[in-house]
């Protein structure tokens, strides 16, 4: 009985690792040119808002204490 | 094994009623017998399904995954970069060291406010720091060592940790620092291995954990009550991270992972020697950022707010940048007297934080 209940389980995750294997492939894919493309537009699209690549000039460090800490 | 006999016969038994009902009647009535033919279908697949041919699909399905995704390699991230301009020179320094925690830094989080910082370290303890002024403003001893997560809420009023003690803790924090944190914790997640990242989702409401359980989980943090559980790994999970969309509902979870915050190209990251680009919806690797020189591996990475740099904490104490576009390195940061354990982008994208084994954290801007 227990052999056969262990059969019944290893078939099931055996029909699970199927199921996620199917809807694996039925994805659809894109190729490496369009998303290499897409991640380069993307880069420098958002460029001109990204403080560390534009460089944070030692004056205009943001690691300064703003005013409101002054105060305190 | 009668059982299935049983089932046999009177599956078949009431497929001849349906026939019968069906096919007397098929001229006027298309849809039953679409039914019928669904129906036997299910017939056939269903004998089928024993374990040997489970397996033979599994592994035809396996080799065609595999096949459709090396016919999408058509071209190297590298050469569509290849015409954009270099970076130039990359300056970072450390402008802050924080200093205080007893043994290794685990885990580090910024808060929305984009100046305190919540770390954990190997001693136990959590620590909210003010990062502008090098003060601690919390401090929080777990009963456990090895607090090998730790995460701020999105509103800046709680910190969630967690590590060997199994659980994830969301401490609130209030104003007054002499109050005693830890008698208002709250545990709200429970696995039944160690906690191995947690994050909050949009909200102080519902916090993400990973676990060396195999698993990871969303919970309520009100009730402590499970919300959704998500299994698939075969291990444990080692880290997570959300996807930065208003609605939050993609993650990844993996041995070293970190989304970017390139919103809907969803690229994934995974690390060792070498750091891997993922793209989810090529759904393969796009990119490699290694050196020769480079014989230690990785064991945090985060990418700037536009995706353009790439840092990554090294187990030779040092923090390389990379191009991600051109897969070139375009710095090596020093400071640190031991490993890089975790590396965080401040929320505004100006600087960045990271922790290490020689017991402090950094600021690099």
């Amino acid at each position: 009985m227990s052999n056969n209940n262990a059969s019944s389980s290893s078939v099931a995750v055996a029909q699970k690792a199927v199921k996620q294997l199917r809807l694996e492939a039925k994805i659809r894919r894109i190729n490496v040119s369009q998303a290499a493309t897409d991640l380069k537009n993307f880069c420098l699209q958002n460029a001109h808002k990204d403080p560390l690549l534009l460089g944070v000039p030692s004056s205009d460090n943001p690691f300064r204490p703003p005013k409101s800490c002054g105060l305190l | 094994m009668p059982n299935t006999k049983y089932g046999l016969t009177k599956r078949f038994h009431f497929l001849n009623k349906y026939f019968q009902n069906g096919l007397s009647s098929l001229h006027q009535n298309t849809p039953r017998l679409r039914e019928i033919l669904c129906v036997l279908v299910e017939m056939a697949a269903q004998p089928s399904d024993t374990l040997a041919t489970l397996k033979t699909e599994s592994e035809t399905l396996k080799t065609k995954l595999e096949e459709e995704r090396a016919k999408l390699h058509d071209v190297e991230l590298h050469q569509v970069a290849e015409k954009i301009e270099a970076l130039g020179q990359f300056v970072m320094k450390t402008r802050r060291a924080l200093k205080g925690h007893g043994n290794k830094v685990l885990c580090l989080d910024w808060c929305k406010d984009k100046r305190r910082i919540v770390s954990s370290s190997q001693d136990g303890k959590v620590i909210v720091w003010d990062a502008f002024t090098t003060n601690k403003e919390h401090a929080v001893t777990m009963p456990c060592t090895w607090v090998m997560a730790c995460a701020y809420a999105p509103s800046g009023c709680a910190v969630a940790c967690g590590g060997l003690d199994n659980k994830c803790s969301v401490y609130p924090l209030s104003l007054d620092k002499n109050e005693n944190l830890a008698a208002k914790k709250k545990s709200v997640a429970m696995h039944t291995n160690y906690l191995s990242a947690c994050c909050f989702t949009n909200s102080d409401m519902q916090i993400l954990t990973s676990s060396g359980d195999g698993t990871c989980a969303l919970w309520d943090v009100e009730s402590g009550q499970m919300l959704q559980s998500f299994h698939g790994h075969a291990a444990d999970v080692l880290c997570l991270d959300l996807a930065p969309s208003e609605t939050g509902n993609t993650f990844v979870s993996g041995v070293g992972t970190d989304i970017s915050r390139n919103v809907y190209l969803k690229t994934s990251l995974i690390t060792c020697k070498q750091c891997r680009l993922y793209d989810l919806r090529a759904d393969r690797e796009v990119a490699i950022y290694s050196k020769e020189s480079i014989i230690f591996g990785a064991s945090s990475v985060d990418f700037s707010l536009s995706g353009r740099l790439l840092f990554g904490g090294y187990n030779d104490y040092t923090i390389n940048v990379w191009d991600v576009l051109k897969g070139t390195r375009v710095s090596i940061l020093f400071g640190h007297e031991n490993r890089v354990s975790t590396l965080r982008v401040s929320p505004d994208g100006t600087a960045f934080c990271s922790g290490s084994w020689d017991h402090t954290l950094r600021i690099w801007a």
